[in-house]
């Protein structure tokens, strides 16, 4: 760098001299220059250093005032567990089946996502899916919106680990192009909220869905931090 | 009064806005092609099609088909001539026949939607589609045929 910066001192004052202006005119802009490119150094490394920490600056407008990480991460721990539970997992799969039950097991009559999420041919979704959740056990769950994520935005949580999936949540592009408004809208979504209207014979997430919005709510407010 | 369209027919009827479409279909209406399985939705027998989708008759209750067009297998075609009956026929099918009818309306939106399924196609529309009989082989067949019919119907229109 100081190589760099000598070189460029040298060529510099000859150009100067070359153009016609006084010694002192001329090293009065090479040192502005060179105060400059310092400047400008410390704000991209500086940028680059915030790049590689945990503050979520993807998310288009999520810039917390009040970023607090210890709480942000403590917050998101709680959230995690829901997102773990089958209720959210089970339409968040690794692979396009989507899953069922309690125990995560492999969709039934080899459910598709399709390119939508919402199934495929006779196999759609909300050919069983009702708007609304069926009477009775051992009946599909329901809702108007009942889908996976789309093929091109697949939106895993399976497998994640909780910094994985902060992050992946905290990524514009890769959370379904959520921003910070978009994304506190999305713990009030029906479809999420359906998570807790699980229908007869199904464990609901491990946190009640006030607690969930309020730590989903407090983890991004805090600065969307993803824990180490 | 809930209203509905079956097979181009309007009808009028007075039930529960709660009641399976299925019954509706059978015990109000009179239509018997389509049948009752397992009431939740896990076999197919039920299976008609609402504004052209492959619902399950016995978990859609009747206010989700209010001003909607359903197809039964009564309706799927005027003279019982579409491609996959043809193909059905043609290569006999069905064993006991109980849950042909919701095979058929089950293929007819795959046949709509991919005029040249290959076998995973097959399989994804029709995994949900039980038959105890276990006619799978000949419903694969089926399909692949009145796919080839559908096509050779279309270069001669």
């Amino acid at each position: 760098m100081n190589a760099f910066l000598n070189e460029n001192l040298i060529l510099l004052n000859f150009t100067a001299y070359e153009s016609g202006f006084g010694k002192e005119t001329a090293l009065f802009f090479v040192k502005a220059i060179v105060v400059i490119a310092v400047l400008l150094a410390v704000i991209v490394l500086t940028t680059s250093a915030f790049k590689g920490n945990n503050i979520a600056a993807d998310v288009t407008g999520c810039k917390s005032v009040n970023t607090d990480s210890a709480e942000s991460v403590q917050a998101f721990l709680q959230v995690y567990k829901v997102l773990m539970s089958p209720r959210c997992m089970n339409c968040h799969p690794a692979g396009d089946e989507p899953l069922q039950g309690d125990d995560n097991r492999v969709h039934t009559m080899k459910a598709q996502r399709g390119k939508d999420g919402k199934g495929v041919y006779a196999a759609k979704c909300s050919n069983c899916h009702q708007p609304e959740n069926t009477p009775g056990l051992h009946t599909p769950p329901g809702n108007p919106k009942w889908s996976l994520p789309p093929a091109n935005m697949k939106m895993v949580f399976q497998g994640r680990t909780a910094r994985q999936l902060a992050l992946q949540i905290m990524d514009y592009n890769k959370n379904g192009h959520k921003n910070k408004k978009q994304l506190l809208e999305h713990a009030r979504d029906t479809l999420v909220k359906a998570g807790w209207n699980m229908g007869e014979g199904r464990k609901p997430p491990p946190l009640t869905y006030d607690a969930f919005v309020k730590a989903w709510d407090t983890w991004i407010q805090k600065g969307g931090y993803a824990p180490e | 009064m809930i209203n509905l369209t079956i097979n181009q027919k309007a009808y009028e009827v007075d039930v529960n806005p709660d009641m399976p479409l299925l019954w509706v279909i059978r015990d109000v209406i009179g239509l018997v092609g389509t049948k009752y399985g397992c009431g939740v939705a896990q076999c197919g027998a039920c299976v008609v099609h609402l504004n052209g989708e492959a619902v399950r008759s016995c978990v859609t209750k009747v206010k989700r088909a209010q001003g909607g067009k359903i197809t039964t297998i009564e309706g799927l075609s005027e003279k019982n001539d579409h491609p996959l009956q043809k193909a059905w026929i043609e290569l006999d099918v069905p064993q006991c026949g109980y849950c042909q009818s919701g095979q058929l309306m089950s293929a007819a939106v795959l046949l709509r939607e991919n005029p040249n399924p290959g076998d995973e196609d097959i399989d994804a529309a029709m995994a949900g589609n039980i038959c105890r009989c276990g006619t799978y082989l000949r419903i694969r067949k089926a399909i692949h045929l009145a796919a080839e019919i559908q096509r050779k119907e279309s270069n001669n229109k």
